[in-house]
This record gives structure tokens, sequence and C-alpha cells, in this order.
């Protein structure tokens, strides 16, 4: 997405290094007011240095055949924070630029509005640090990342693709040229996302006190098991509960089948050994039908679906506590 | 992976011509920055017909080419960035712009010539960027940019990324090496080592800066990085820089082959 110098008009180059300045003047005043700062300097030298090294690493991407490249900003500003990031990623843009021609010195500060801005500000402030606000887990930092990505890397792109139109540069109509741009950026940003969430996922097993945001050591913010309990409770009784209001009386696929060729939605049992199991189930069965005894009402039909919900989570759980309690004596 | 090893290549061999004693190479890095910025500017600022003024544009990058002894053949591969991209967005320009343009008695299509123009102009600003590279140290440059006020942790963090980057480089290219080795035939790495295989390469990188910044305490690092040419602006660089100014004016206002071709015909 390195914008070259023949693709802006030296207006819009100008107003572009004016905004990149005025947030580079704020990520320096930011950055001074952090605690060791001098500790900071080298760490944000050398992180440079490793943007720029790993971005010459092809990974594959499954079933594609072709390959895609890491997303520097938002890996920057997940390591180092929106200030520190995005000073880091002037450096890397602007050696890009003077020694491997890409970018160009003109179109610089378009190229750090486009690349860096959006990348470190809008992907930390945006996305990382209200995904992470309770906690970090593998999840949210693949969520926050792929997010972060996707969303920079598209405006961006946009940002591409006005500033080269405000230059009047290309013949190519605004919107053709945004039907080229976002769609190709778009499968581009989901890939940087995932290699920047993969990358990001194994800091956070390793070393997780590197992350911005988090300073626990520990990894307190996955998922536990209360809250998982708790999530799954709350959906439970909404799908259960609320939808099964609006659950057919149609007959079902399979009760559809047996009424076509019986006439009746409940198969008639000759055997014995059928009728005795039936009488059970019924004198047994809390719920019958999914309504309570003798009822026809939706209440009844809702409190079915809470109590089935429920019934099927414990035993659920029941069964997988099971195999975990069974594989832990297996490894051990 | 080659990829990173002519990274590596370009990275010494810029880093040996800007360190060569010609005379260019002895201008302020001010004056050359300056200068390379003001060319690059003029140049985008042609009109997309304007294809025969921009040619004249073309002396600086060949005077330079010539005064520092540069070869345009090792110029040429900074070019493959650059110009798919400005080929691109400009092959449209003649399907969409049908506007006639004479030149002289020949009348064209006016999206041929803003075309043309366009891969000039990126060109010529990308030979104008290696002429500063190749005639400035980027630590001399750096030390330039704090003579302008540039704020310290910018240029201080800008010199470690450029220090950094040919060990990290090496130690990518010694990565890949050992991943190709294992498995060969793979056109990059493979997904499921992503997170491993770069997680890797950060934490250790992560470890070194930290030695890194121990040993800069040790040597009484505050902050600041005191190294570079810390040249004075003298009567050459500033008769340098006005000479260049007055032509790219004179060039960006006249027609110069066509004021040089009027002698003649």
């Amino acid at each position: 997405m390195h914008m070259a110098d023949a693709l802006v008009s030296p207006a819009v180059a100008g107003v572009m290094y004016a905004a990149s300045a005025a947030a580079a003047v704020v990520s320096v005043k930011k950055v001074r007011e952090e605690e060791e700062l001098t500790r900071k300097i080298p760490i944000m030298g050398v992180m440079g240095a490793f943007v720029f090294a790993t971005q010459m690493i092809n990974f594959t991407i499954p079933g594609t055949g072709s390959s895609g490249h890491l997303c520097g900003g938002m890996l920057l500003s997940a390591l180092l924070g929106p200030y520190a990031g995005f000073l880091t990623m002037i450096s890397v843009l602007l050696i890009q630029c003077l020694l491997f021609a890409d970018g160009g010195l003109l179109a610089l500060g378009c190229n750090i509005w486009n690349m860096a801005f959006y990348g470190c500000f809008i992907g930390t402030l945006v996305f990382w640090l209200p995904i992470m606000k309770k906690g970090f887990s593998r999840g949210k930092i693949i969520l926050a990342s792929i997010l972060g990505c996707v969303i920079t890397l598209q405006l961006g792109a946009l940002s591409v693709s006005l500033e080269t139109a405000i230059s009047g540069i290309s013949e190519l109509p605004l919107s053709a040229f945004l039907g080229v741009m976002q769609p190709i950026h778009l499968a581009i940003g989901f890939v940087e996302g995932l290699i920047t969430a993969a990358v990001l996922a194994f800091v956070y097993e390793a070393r997780p006190e590197l992350l911005y945001g988090n300073s626990e050591t520990k990894k307190e913010g996955r998922f536990s098991l209360k809250s998982t309990a708790i999530i799954l409770a709350v959906c439970a009784v909404l799908i259960g509960g609320g939808l099964s209001l609006a659950a057919s009386e149609y007959p079902d696929g399979l009760e559809w089948s047996i009424e076509k060729i019986t006439g009746s939605t409940e198969l008639e049992s000759e055997r014995n050994v059928y009728e005795s199991a039936e009488s059970v189930q019924e004198t047994t069965s809390l719920l019958p039908d999914y309504a309570f005894k003798d009822s026809e009402s939706a209440a009844g039909t809702s409190f079915s679906g809470i109590v089935g919900g429920a019934v099927v989570a414990v035993i659920a759980a029941g069964v997988c506590f099971i195999i975990r309690k069974s594989s832990k004596k297996k490894t051990a | 992976m080659s990829e990173i090893k002519n990274a590596i290549h370009e990275f010494g061999q810029l880093e040996r011509l800007a360190r060569r004693d010609q005379w260019v190479n002895h201008i302020h890095p001010l004056v050359l920055l300056g200068l390379t910025i003001l060319y690059i500017a003029i140049v985008v600022s042609f009109g997309k017909y304007e294809l025969f003024g921009l040619i004249g544009m073309g002396l600086y990058p060949l005077a330079l080419f010539i005064l520092a002894d540069l070869k345009f053949g090792e110029c040429l591969r900074r070019l493959r960035l650059v110009l798919p991209l400005v080929v691109f967005i400009g092959l449209f320009n003649p399907l969409l712009d049908k506007t006639p343009v004479s030149i002289g008695s020949i009348v064209l299509r006016g999206g041929w010539i803003s075309m043309m123009t366009l891969i000039l102009k990126g060109f010529f600003s990308v030979l104008a960027s290696y002429i500063l590279v190749a005639t400035t140290p980027i630590v001399d440059l750096c030390r330039a940019l704090r003579k302008i006020h540039v704020p310290q942790i910018l240029v201080t963090q800008l010199l470690l990324t450029y220090r950094y980057i040919s060990v990290l480089l090496s130690e990518v290219s010694r990565i890949t090496q050992a991943y190709q080795l294992r498995a060969p035939g793979q056109k990059g790495v493979h997904f499921k080592l992503w997170g491993p295989l770069v997680g890797q390469l950060l934490l250790r990188s992560m470890d070194k800066a930290q030695i890194v910044y121990e040993s800069m305490l040790l040597r009484g690092f505050n902050g600041e990085f005191r190294e570079g040419r810390n040249a004075k602006l003298t009567l050459t660089d500033v008769l340098y820089g006005l000479f260049w100014t007055g032509a790219f004016v004179l060039l960006r206002r006249y027609v110069i082959i066509f004021l040089v071709g009027n002698l003649f015909v």
C-alpha cells in the first residue's frame, strides 16, 4: 500500500505531511511522559528492525497458493502502545522509502498516515484496548488482531484512493479505484490479521506481560469455567425459553414422514415391551410433548425449553468432565 | 527467500556508496535532503501533459550520477516496487483520456502523454532518493535531522532501527533457510508455524533490545545518540544548494529541450 511520489500532488503531500507531523508531535509528547523512557527507545528501535525484517518472510495462505506478510502497525502497537508504535512505524516507513524505494520521500506523509496512523491509533485505541478491557484471552487477541488489521487496512486503502483522486493523477474514476482497492485490501487485511494474531497469541502464551495493556503476568483474562457456564446458561434461557415460544405446532420432518406413512405422528406400538416402556416414559417425564402435563399453553412450552436446556447443559458438562478426568488419568 | 539476501546486499552496498570519498558525498546532508525533497516536489508539480518540460528535470539525476560516480544499473532494482504501481495506475489514462494533444504536427491522445508523464515522474523521484542515500550515510542524515530540531526520540530510534535491520535481516535469513531445508518446496511458512516462528524471533529481539539497552547504559547513554558527522554548513554547501534551486526553478519555468533545440534548428 506504499504510495509512490508520482501518485501525489505537492498540495496533497503537504497536507498529509502536516497531519502526520501533528500525530507525531502528540506521540513524542506522550512517549516522553512514559516511565523508563531511555529503556523504551532501544526497544522501539529493535522492534522497528524486527518488523522490517519479518516483513520479508512469506507466509503461505492455506488453499490459495499465495502468500501474505505481517501487519506492522497493529503488531507494534499491541506490544509498544499506540504512541511508541506510531513513532517506530515512522522509522520503518522512512527506511523503507530511503533504502528500498518502497514509497517515496514526498509521499512519506501520506504513507505514515495511511499505514502507521490507522494501524497504530485506530487499531489500538478502537479495537485492541476496548476488546482487552476486561482481560486478555487468546480468542480476544485473534478477534482484535483480525478486526484491527481489516478495518485499518480498509481505511488505509480508502485514503490511498482519495489521495490519488484529489491529486488528479489518474483518469480512473474514484468509484472504480475504490472498487479495486477495497476488496483487495479486505483479503490482505484478513490474512495480515491472521498472521498478527498468530504472533501475538504466541507472545500471550510465552510472555503475556509484553502485550500492551496487560499489566498482569498471569493469564487472567481467559474464559473461566464459571463465566463460560453463565454465558451458556443465558444463551440456553434465551434460545430454549424465548425461541421455543415460536416453536412450530406443526410436525417436524421425521414426524411428517411418519404421518404420511401411518396417518399419525406417533407410531402405534403393538408389542408389550414398547407399551410398557412408553407408559414408563409418560409417567416419569416431567414435560411430555414439551409442555406441562395436561396443558397446551405457550408458557409450558417455554418452561420446557428452559428446563430442557439446563438438563442438556448439565449432562454435557458432566460428560465433558468425565472425558477430561479420564484423559488426565491416561496421560498421568 | 533470496529476497532477504538481496535486501542485505542492497543495504550494505548503499552504506558503502554513501561512505565513499566523492566530492558530492561531502556536501552537507541537510542541503542534499532539502534539494531532494524540492526536486521531487517540482517533478510531481508538472501538469499531466507537460511531458517535455518534465524531461528537462532529468538533468539533475544525470549530473549527479556522473558527479557522484554512481552506476545506473545498480539503481534499476529500486524501480521494481514503484514502477509496477505507477504503470498500473497510468495504464488507464490512454483508455479514458481521449483529449487530442498536438506535439508539433503529430496529434496524440492525451492519455498517452499523461501516462508517460506519470511514469517519468515515478522514475525521476526514485532516482533522486537513490542519489540522496548513495551520497549521504543515514547516520549523517539523522544528525542533520537533529539540527533542524526533529525530536530526539524519533531520530535515536530511527538510528537504532537502521543499526539493527542488518542484524535481524541476517537472523530472518538464517531462520528461513533452516525452515526451507526442513520443508523444501514450500512457497512460504506453513500457517501452523506462523506464531511460533515469528514469535520466537520477536521474543529474541525483545531480549536483544534489553541487552542493547544495558550495553548503552554502560557506555553512558542518556537518550541522545552522538554519532555521525557533525558537519557545519560551508560556503560550498550554500552555493551548491543555491545553484540547484535556481536550476530547478528554471527547468520548471522553461522547456529546456525546446530552447536548446531551437538553437540548432
